[in-house]
């Protein structure tokens, strides 16, 4: 790792006049940027800790839950709160990674980060999230812009992510057995804004809805509804791990599970 | 340079760091704590864990000025004064739940922890899911998942450590 000097502001402002240095970057967890500035693929003059912003916990209302960006995996998996009002979200947030990755990895983290197998982006775009950040609020379907490229300007903080509740939602998992990062990963929602389908792990070009699965829950919201329509291989990811043809039949498979769990 | 004070095993110690200074660089190479064993460069194998602030976490991906005033517990924190093995120890040691014993020091604190956060019970599931993040390349987790269900009567104080079966 290439050394840095580091800053703990205690307040936004300060951590956003401190980001103004183009050469600064924040971290929350670290879970993904201590690994990246080991490899060397990063190199910041200045690391900025977000985690004393005051930033960090749940807020839950008749219709929506709020988590503040610096709320770890494991503070929304084993919320009582977020399993009553949306138990896919502390479901997802269960199956990140492992549990010491859960101790310090953030949501804030997750969504700036936007790695095209994570699982956040998934329940972000699925449930037509909001991404608060110092500045605006940006819709989910408006957010994510391809992999790891997000609507965040340089230096924009986010703050805060809301999550309208859903009258229905489940998440389910393909994992990568040894990273736990997801293969396929599918985020169904029937909620305010109609029948949502989100699917990570999968497309080139990170997480994206999946419309044809969409249009079709709409109209029966059953995992039969699926039947008979195979997602296309074009534009799918192709690793060591699976080739493009393997992911759209995940796909296919996964979000019929999904539906079945939402019930 | 930046100092950084941690409570290590129930001793205060203040070091010196850099902003890159990993908290397991604090722990093996300033505190001569080497039980904390480095098995990879990808945060997955688990073989760094340790306690800070009673949450097990990987100590080479934690920067050390991020836990500054942290209490920190090491493998070398668990043993009674008089060498008397922490229940996790004794039953990882009666369940022969190492072999090479590299990735025990990471199994150990990983398991301490999940134990401690299950006080109504633990299934064989429950810990085979909470050791994804810690990686043994000798015994095949058989011995491990058992010592660990083994241990979890002993910690929350429902029984003794049953002898494992030959
Ligand atoms: C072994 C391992 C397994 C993992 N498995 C999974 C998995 O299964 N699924 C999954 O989704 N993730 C997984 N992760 C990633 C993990 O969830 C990370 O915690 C998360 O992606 C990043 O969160 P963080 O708080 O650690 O962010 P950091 O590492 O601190 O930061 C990540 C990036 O976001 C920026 N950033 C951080 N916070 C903010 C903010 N509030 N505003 C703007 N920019 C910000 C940083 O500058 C950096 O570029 C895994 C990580 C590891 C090490
Ligand atoms: S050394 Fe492998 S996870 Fe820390
Ligand atoms: S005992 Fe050798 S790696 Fe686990």
């Amino acid at each position: 790792m290439y050394d840095f000097a580091f800053s703990k502001p205690t307040n936004v402002a300060d951590a956003v006049k401190l980001l103004g240095d183009p050469d600064a970057k924040p971290i929350s967890g670290g879970q993904t940027l201590i690994p990246v500035l080991k490899q060397r693929l990063n190199k910041p003059t200045t690391v900025v800790d977000l985690t004393k912003l005051g930033l960090s916990g749940i807020t839950v209302t008749a219709t929506t839950v709020t988590i503040g960006a610096t709320t770890t995996h494991v503070t929304v998996a084993t919320s009582a709160d977020v399993a009553k009002a949306i138990p896919a979200l502390a479901h997802l947030a269960s199956h990140i990674g492992d549990r010491a990755v859960r101790y310090r990895g953030t949501i804030g983290g997750s969504l700036a980060n936007n790695d095209p197998t994570a699982d956040y982006p998934s329940a972000a775009l699925a449930l037509g999230a909001t991404i608060k950040t110092d500045r605006r609020s940006i819709a989910a379907d408006d957010y994510f812009q391809g992999m790891f490229t997000t609507a965040l300007e340089p230096g924009e903080i986010i703050t805060a992510v809301e999550f309208p509740i859903p009258e229905k939602a489940a998440y389910v998992k393909f994992p990568n057995p040894a990273s736990r990062y997801a293969m396929v990963g599918v985020f169904v929602a029937k909620g305010p804004k109609g029948v949502r389908v989100a699917v990570t792990g999968a497309g080139q070009n990170g997480v994206f809805r999946h419309t044809a699965f969409e249009t079709a829950l709409a109209a029966n919201f059953s995992a039969g509804a699926l039947a008979g329509l195979a997602t296309p291989a074009d534009g799918m990811n192709a690793d060591i791990h699976g080739s493009a043809a393997y992911r759209a039949h995940l796909v296919d498979v996964i979000a019929k599970r999904a539906v079945a769990a939402a019930g | 340079m930046p100092q950084v004070t941690l409570t290590v095993n129930g001793k205060a110690a203040s070091v010196e760091v850099e902003g890159r200074t990993l908290l397991v660089e604090v722990l093996r190479d300033k505190l001569g704590l080497t039980g904390t064993h480095v098995g990879c460069d990808t945060s997955q194998c688990g073989a760094c864990v340790v306690h800070v602030d009673g949450k097990a976490i990987k100590s080479c991906t934690t920067l050390a000025w991020q836990v500054d005033g942290s209490t920190v517990t090491t493998i070398e924190g668990l043993a009674a004064a008089d060498g008397t093995l922490h229940p996790m120890q004794e039953a990882f040691r009666e369940y022969h739940a190492l072999q090479c014993g590299f990735c025990t020091p990471g199994m150990v604190m990983s398991a301490i922890d999940l134990v401690t956060t299950h006080p109504d019970g633990l299934t064989e599931q429950q810990i085979r899911d909470g050791l994804e993040g810690n990686i043994c390349r000798c015994t095949g987790y058989h011995n491990i998942v058992k010592a660990i269900a083994a241990a979890w009567p002993v910690m929350h104080g429902r029984g003794t450590l049953a002898a494992a079966a030959e």
